[in-house]
């Protein structure tokens, strides 16, 4: 195989990170749904089915209410280009991407944040009852998480010295990070924070429709067509994002370094879809084990991810001194 | 040259304002002259931060105190002010030459306004602390008339009265910490108290003095009452200036005294700011959640961003006090990038909410709804200023918090334990504030701008007039354009921080221009001009690929609402409805907010009832118990009236040895 210019392999990893990043969300979904069909001893509809969902969805045309503004419209192109543009900033397969550089986690906080802030815009926009439900208890499950994600930011920040995912993946890659306690404890709520964020149970359930109980789907209970198809897809996209970066932060063995060979990469990916795999079955079974909490309960789970977080930082003078 | 020709024009605008105010021409003329002198005060700032690194010469006028002429210097730190506030005051004043034609009490308006604007920058070219406080206190009684302005209201006369104590109090505290500043032989010029060095009792003193008399006058909780209700109070292109720029000259006064006239701030104050700032980030914004004033709210969410301009003033001081001198650049460069920000995304935001107020009359949240789409501009910009405010990327609101952030993660740098546990407690508060402000704006925009109207004036709202629409533009696109080209922005600022912490810094010395890397280039780096390339870019194929391969018709239909659509506007989430969840967990501790149902009994025709109870915990806990202690001393002192002369005679010869025992003292010694 001919070398590649050492300027270009970033960008030729980062097109396929783009691809990859959507290529394997609405699998991940798929399995997870499966998986917990089974679980329940039911027989379940083939992990491929997403994918199928979606095309069904993009075919059919776009139903919008006569209340609904422009906002309505352009925020599933929004939400879905942000929840894409995020994973294509975390490294999966190898740390050398184009766009590492562009965006620490603060940043990838921030833009997920982005995504939530239309969407919550979205659900109000039509005026119903409904809509606002969500929007207001979507909000105020971001409002706990997000400071979370960044108190886990802050302990990975102290341990590793930076904020940036791949420099944080080639610290541990170093064998710098034994096995310490705050990291755990960041860990914790970092899964925590991901449960929250893509609306799985305790917090909220994916699969229901029983009106008083939802957040994520009473937000989108007004779309339709390709609308509703970009949603969906943003939060497979976000769901696949989330493990990515519990994979890259936590557990980025195998990933490919720079000055790494084409096998390097390959064995990154390999190491990719098995990290994948492993989490969506662990989270199958988490969500089979567990019910969902009250709406007003929220607060508690969030805000112990929050201190989890806190502790995180305040574990590591403790052990400094010790 | 230009800004004394500038500075001396606004004076006799007023001057016009109050002889000719009968005829409706000359308010627009006010205003189109206060807008003048604005630009022109903009492009002395800009010209001086291009140019020179150094300080103008003093500029010395025979008046003022007759020991003491009046000084006039502009360098780097008043140059970036003049534009911090220059900028959100041209907008306003463009779009008070509109606005004005709406407001029934404008006579007693538009003659203060350029009063106000004068005041606000001769603070800033002030070069001694005479001039300084005059300056200050023009700004403070020019905007307090204003407040005034529609005085018929009992609640803006309540709103005057605590704003007043609240600036003599400010001042009262800013007097003697000059004082201290100038030493014994009074020489009140800022050159010599730059050479005056102060004992650590004293040199305390005057930090606690400058942040109760600054801090004050910028909101900091628990000094933030007035605020609150005082900037709403007032017509909304002068609250625009109240919330949006004079918090700043607050801020510019803070940053002279603590960062430059005095010689050396502990490490302990500065940890002390933070805690201040992170409590009045997350107070602010817990307080404007609540709010069903639009107008309010925006107010409450001053205090929200000017705590988080001084986590970052304060986290400077510390990193400066233990000689990290590049973190003190940086952590100080992203508390003014922060407050430039705010500058301009509260005016925007309070200039929205005239629009909203002209047009449908009410500020209340639950009177409005569905004014997107009566209302384009008001609403398109309104949205840009609210997703700045959430610190959302690629506006500009994101890259100064994120510079704020990158600073604090690096505060346990500073070898005090105090500092190690109490940063990560401070990026917390920080956070939260942030996330709950996002919160906040949802809430608003999404309960005024978006569903249903509200009411039968949300339903006929009318778009703002040509000139107002383009003042919004413009300070629309600054959210954009200062979010994303980040680093000409940090570039530009570190010119103004060299001189106060000591050595030059480039913010993004190490990735090259579209990168902010502040540390290092492995530490943690992010460029707005990049991410929105691509972002752009994704977002565009998104839409082709969705409309090629799929169906890309669009068919208007009800709103299905899980098959129940209620006709009724008031079948939709209110803002009280809203803010429910957060009331539930965190309000429900902090403002001790009760819910109380009232059902009717079966067979009663009454309706249920849900009542909503909350109280302020520093208005009743601070506030209203050193207003019962002063009432308690008053009415002691109030007997003194009605003594007899024999005991007048008495008191004043007790008073006559008193001094004498004093001066006898005193001769001894």
């Amino acid at each position: 195989m001919t070398q590649l210019p050492p300027m270009l392999t970033p960008i030729l990893w980062q097109m396929v990170q783009i691809m990859l990043a959507l290529a394997t969300a609405p699998l991940v979904t798929g399995y997870v749904r499966w998986l917990k069909a089974r679980l329940n001893g039911r027989r379940g509809p083939s992990p491929l089915q997403p994918y199928r969902d979606l095309y069904r969805l993009t075919q059919k045309e776009a139903v919008v209410a006569h209340s609904a503004s422009w906002v309505f419209h352009a925020a599933p192109y929004v939400v879905f280009a942000s929840a894409w543009l995020a994973a294509c900033l975390i490294p999966t397969f190898t740390t050398n991407i184009f766009l590492a550089p562009a965006a620490d986690m603060i940043a990838l906080v921030a833009l997920l944040a982005l995504g939530r802030f239309w969407l919550a815009l979205a659900g109000m926009d039509v005026g119903t009852a409904f809509g606002g439900i969500g929007a207001s208890r979507e909000m105020l499950i971001a409002s706990l998480a997000e400071p979370a994600m960044l108190m886990v930011t802050f302990s990975l920040s102290l341990v590793s010295g930076t904020t940036q995912p791949a420099q944080i993946a080639a610290y541990v890659l170093g064998g710098h990070i034994g096995l310490e306690v705050s990291v755990g404890l960041a860990l914790a709520a970092m899964v925590m924070v991901a449960i929250a964020e893509n609306g799985r149970i305790p917090i909220d359930n994916p699969a229901t429709h029983l009106e008083l109980t939802m957040v994520h789907e009473a937000m989108v209970l007004e779309y339709s067509g390709r609308h509703l198809a970009m949603i969906e897809a943003a939060s497979m996209v976000k769901l696949t994002l989330y493990m990515a970066l519990i994979a890259c932060l936590f557990a980025p063995w195998g990933m490919a370094q720079p000055g790494a060979g084409p096998e390097g990469v390959l064995i990154g990916m390999a190491a990719f879809l098995l990290k994948l795999g492993t989490l969506s079955t662990a989270l199958a079974l988490f969500e089979t084990a567990i019910a969902k909490m009250r709406v007003f309960r929220y607060a508690d789970f969030l805000g112990g991810a929050l201190l989890l977080g806190l502790l995180a930082t305040i574990f590591l003078y403790v052990s400094e001194a010790v | 040259m230009l800004i004394a020709v500038a500075l001396l024009a606004l004076p006799l605008l007023s001057v016009l304002a109050i002889a000719a105010g009968r005829r409706d021409a000359v308010h627009g003329l006010v205003y189109a002259g206060a807008f003048l002198c604005s630009v022109a005060l903009i492009a002395a700032g800009l010209e001086h931060l291009g140019g020179r690194l150094g300080g103008a010469p003093t500029l010395v006028l025979p008046f003022g105190l007759p020991w003491l002429h009046a000084h006039f210097r502009v360098d780097n730190l008043s140059a970036l002010f003049l534009l911090i506030i220059n900028v959100p005051a041209a907008a306003a004043s463009a779009f008070a030459v509109g606005y004005s034609a709406h407001l029934p009490e404008r006579r007693r308006v538009t003659p203060f306004y350029p009063l106000f604007l004068f005041g606000m920058n001769s603070v800033l070219v002030a070069d001694d602390a005479f001039v300084f406080l005059v300056a200050w206190e023009f700004m403070s009684l020019a905007s307090w008339l204003m407040v005034m302005a529609d005085h018929r209201k009992a609640e803006n006369r309540r709103a005057g009265l605590v704003y007043l104590t609240m600036a003599v109090f400010g001042t009262f505290c800013l007097l003697p910490a000059f004082g201290l500043l100038a030493g014994g032989d009074g020489d009140y010029t800022f050159a010599s108290m730059r050479l005056h060095s102060l004992g650590p009792v004293a040199g305390s003193l005057v930090v606690l003095l400058a942040l109760l008399g600054a801090g004050s006058k910028a909101g900091l909780v628990p000094l933030h009452a007035w605020l609150p209700l005082a900037h709403p109070a007032a017509p909304s292109h002068v609250s625009a200036l109240m919330s949006g720029v004079m918090t700043k000259v607050a801020l510019y006064g803070l940053i002279r005294i603590l960062m430059d006239l005095h010689g050396h701030v502990g490490w302990q104050w500065g940890a002390a700011m933070m805690v201040v700032g992170g409590v009045s980030a997350v107070m602010g914004i817990l307080y404007a959640l609540m709010q069903d004033d639009l107008k309010t709210l925006l107010a409450y969410s001053t205090v929200e961003n000017v705590g988080i301009v001084v986590i970052g003033l304060g986290l400077a001081i510390a990193f400066k006090d233990d000689g990290e001198k590049n973190l003190a650049a940086l952590a100080l460069v992203a508390g003014l990038y922060h407050a430039a920000n705010h500058a301009v995304i509260k005016s925007l935001l309070f200039l929205g909410a005239g629009s909203v107020l002209t047009a449908t009359g009410t500020r209340s949240l639950n009177g409005l709804g569905g004014l997107l789409k009566r209302m384009p501009w008001t609403g398109a910009t309104f949205l840009v200023g609210a997703a700045a405010i959430s610190a959302l990327p690629p506006l500009n609101g994101f890259v100064s918090e994120w510079l704020i952030l990158q600073s604090l993660f690096k505060g346990p740098v500073v070898p005090h334990w105090a500092m190690k546990f109490g940063v990560p407690v401070v990026g917390a508060l920080l956070a939260l504030a942030a996330a709950l402000a996002a919160t906040c704006f949802v809430r608003a925009f999404g309960i005024a701008f978006l569903g249903r109207p509200r009411t039968e004036a949300a339903a006929e709202a009318i778009d703002t007039t040509f000139g107002m629409r383009w003042s919004l533009a413009v300070l629309a696109a600054l959210c954009v354009v200062l979010g994303a080209i980040p680093v000409t922005v940090t570039d530009a600022l570190s010119a103004v921080v060299q001189p106060l912490i000591g050595t030059s810094f480039a913010v993004s010395s190490d990735l090259g221009w579209p990168f902010l890397s502040p540390v290092s280039n492995t530490r943690g780096s992010y460029s707005g001009t990049v991410l929105v390339m691509i972002g752009l870019a994704l977002f565009g194929i998104a839409i082709a690929l969705v409309h090629r391969i799929g169906n890309a018709r669009v068919r208007a239909a009800d709103a299905w609402d899980c098959g129940t659509p209620g006709d009724d506007p008031a079948t939709q989430y209110t803002g009280q409805s809203f803010a429910q969840p957060l009331r539930r967990s965190i309000a429900a501790t902090v403002f001790q907010a009760r819910e109380t149902v009232t059902m009717p009994q079966p067979g009663e025709d009454a309706p249920a009832r849900h009542k909503l109870t909350m109280t302020d915990p520093i208005w009743n806990g601070l506030y209203l118990r050193i207003a019962r202690l002063v009432d308690l001393v008053a009415e002691q002192v109030n007997r003194m009236q009605y003594l007899t002369v024999r005991h007048y005679l008495l008191m004043m010869f007790c008073t006559l040895v008193f001094l004498l025992l004093v001066v006898a003292v005193r001769q001894r010694q």
